[in-house]
């Protein structure tokens, strides 16, 4: 779970660190770095929210609980 | 109209016949498969909330995605964000993707708590939730208010984004009142009428059609229109040239072409913007309405991770901002001043034969449709549940909840078109900027409430409080000289302390949350009680699958039913 929440916030700590991609250069097909850049993180950030998304179902498939047993 | 307007007018093509039929066509087969959506997932009675306002609580994983991607995804949005791009640049306009991005982990985060708790409890509303964690009817009653205020103003902007396009497509002129806003009327009224009929399920059908149709349109506008311009070189050149043009007003740049850093610079302004934005969005009771509607807690998960998808789109719908100022376009109103809001409209019209043209018009109006939909039903559901029921008559029930929510949802868009007719666009859209900065003083109440209990009820009322005035009287205080307002000019203001210019709503926030914890600490150490919980741990981790979220389930067949006792603990929380 732990590893599930470090992944959550990579994309949230990454895209407020706005100093970090406001830049023009490199250019990728002619979009500024501060563009392709913010784009390829819509493709990061889904895949780090899925890998999560895997952790956390088999963090609960091991502390499965029974009926009236609270955790 | 004198002379002159009148050619002005006519410059934007008068009225548009093709593209004005392909779009009433497309309308019309939405309006029927809003009427046929009653049918779909079809429940034996309308007559709860959990059918009419969540559609049963049964929707899949693919079903929620086209649903919460039309609902969040509005024709405002799309209207506004290359209005924005065009007009003043990058940090006013592209904020939108890093914020549609940094919203889906923080919804992982918080949602599935939300979705549990309320699944196992029957909560409808964030402020039922509240209530139920602290049993305190003025904080519930804060958060309720705060959300159908703040929605109000947002169905009024969806309006906004069907007169944009309906008056490039040529309608809506003429002096006859009447005549002039007859499309809208038209347009509202069928939507009134399946909502009312269909409730959540219309949206979540009509939201198919919406989706696939913005889909196609960016992406053809995407492909073929750069070489058109000369390329994607050309059009960053073209809007580098406008941003850093001096404005004929003060003579500073007209805007952004990146966030500039260092003194004075646009770093936090771009970076506050994105997280008060995504961490406000879950906050709107049409956001919670279309999460709560999902079938589990994992529904909600996987879709944070497939819709970014949208966040993609809506980047290249922000650059198309650009494009069409490489393309030379002149958004140019009826009334024959320049609206930067017309700018997409026009820009397809423009460059588009007019059949598809007529098909982009349909995507932006029919888009309006889904989130107007949503957005009244989560407001009506709010004034049912957390005014109606809990102010003024306690003894509702499920039958007669539902029945003030539709009836609700009726008067909800009847004032957004009141709103939109007869007061200036410009009110809608100062009340919508307050709309962000009001729902965001929610949060603390409750995300915050979903982990804990530390904070106590009264510090968070307290602090809502205070976010709300100073947020309220620093939007009111920001002008904007290029615009001519002395007031609501933007949403960014100096961010005391720091200096740097930041969202008005981030800056509340923290202030909210600071006295939330300062009070809470003394409220706590003296002991004050903090209210009778009636969640238990477990309650948080429900998931459909879940024997006990079965017997639930299986007891609360009939809608009559009152759920059970939520753990089969007797005595220590009431049935619901």
């Amino acid at each position: 779970m732990a590893i599930a929440a470090v992944l959550l916030c990579i994309p949230i700590v990454a895209l407020l660190w706005v100093p970090s991609y406001a830049k023009t250069d490199p250019e990728l097909l002619g979009f500024p770095f501060f563009f392709w850049y913010q784009f390829l993180w819509v493709f990061i950030c889904s895949a780090l929210t899925w890998t999560a998304y895997r952790l956390t179902l088999s963090a609960r498939g091991k502390t499965t609980h029974q009926v009236g047993e609270d955790r | 109209m004198t002379p002159q307007v009148a050619v002005m007018a006519a410059d934007t093509g008068g009225v548009n016949g093709v593209a004005l039929a392909v779009l009433i066509v497309l309308f019309l087969i939405v309006t029927v498969a809003g009427f046929m959506a009653s049918r779909f997932m079809r429940a034996d009675s309308m007559e709860s909330l959990d059918e009419w306002g969540l559609g049963g609580r049964k929707f899949g994983t693919w079903i929620t995605w086209f649903l919460l991607g039309g609902d969040l995804y509005t024709a405002y949005t799309f209207v506004a964000v290359p209005a924005a791009m065009f007009a003043t640049g990058a940090v006013a306009g592209f904020f939108a993707v890093p914020y549609t991005i940094i919203l889906y982990p923080i919804i992982f985060i918080f949602m599935a708590r939300l979705w549990s708790v309320s699944h196992r409890h029957g909560y409808v509303t964030t402020a039922d939730f509240v209530r139920g964690r602290y049993d305190d009817r003025t904080l519930s009653l804060a958060v309720a208010v705060t959300g159908f205020v703040a929605t109000m103003p947002y169905i009024a902007l969806q309006l906004v984004g069907i007169q944009a396009v309906l008056e490039v497509a040529g309608l809506g002129g003429g002096d006859n009142v009447l005549a002039k806003d007859a499309p809208l009327l038209i347009a509202f009224a069928v939507l009134a009428a399946y909502t009312y009929s269909s409730g959540l399920r219309a949206p979540a059908v009509i939201a198919f059609v919406k989706d696939i149709l913005i889909y196609l349109v960016i992406i053809v506008a995407i492909v073929y229109l750069p070489g058109q311009v000369g390329g994607w070189d050309s059009i960053f050149g073209a809007a580098q040239d406008k941003m850093s043009a001096a404005n004929p007003v003060d003579g500073k740049p007209n805007g952004a072409f990146i966030p500039s850093l260092g003194e004075g610079g646009a770093a936090f302004a771009y970076a506050t913007l994105a997280l008060g934005s995504a961490m406000a969005l879950f906050m709107y009771p049409h956001s919670v309405t279309a999460s709560l509607s999902s079938n589990s807690r994992n529904t909600i998960r996987r879709n944070a991770a497939i819709l970014p998808a949208y966040s993609f789109v809506l980047g290249l719908l922000a650059l198309l901002g650009w494009v069409a100022i490489a393309a030379g376009t002149q958004p140019i109103g009826l009334d024959g001043k320049p609206n930067a809001q017309l700018v997409i409209p026009q820009l397809f019209e423009d460059m588009f034969p007019a059949w598809f043209a007529g098909v982009a018009f349909a995507a932006i109006a029919i888009g309006a449709l889904v989130p107007a939909a949503i957005m009244s039903i989560a407001a009506a559901n709010t004034f049912s549940r957390n005014i109606y029921k809990e102010w003024i008559k306690k003894d509702a029930t499920p039958a007669q909840e539902a029945k003030v929510s539709k009836l609700m949802s009726l008067l909800v868009k009847a004032f957004a078109l009141v709103f939109v007719l007869t007061l200036d666009k410009q009110n809608a859209i100062n009340f919508q900027l307050l709309g962000g900065i009001w729902i965001l003083q929610t949060f603390p109440a409750v995300v915050f409430s979903l982990f804990t209990r530390w904070f106590h009820r009264h510090g968070l009322l307290a602090g809502w409080a205070v976010g709300m005035v100073y947020g309220t009287w620093q939007a009111w205080n920001v002008a904007n000289p290029r615009a001519g307002i002395n007031h609501f000019g933007g949403s960014l203001d100096p961010i005391p302390v720091i200096g740097e210019l930041g969202y008005i709503a981030m800056t509340a926030f923290v202030i909210n949350v600071v006295l939330a914890v300062v009070i809470s600490a003394v409220l706590n150490a003296v002991k004050v009680s903090n209210g009778r919980d009636e969640t238990i741990p477990f309650d948080y981790f429900a998931d459909a699958d879940d024997p006990r979220v079965k017997k639930d389930l299986s007891e609360h067949t009939h809608h009559g039913d009152p759920y059970g006792d939520p753990d089969d603990i007797p005595g220590n929380a009431p049935a619901r």
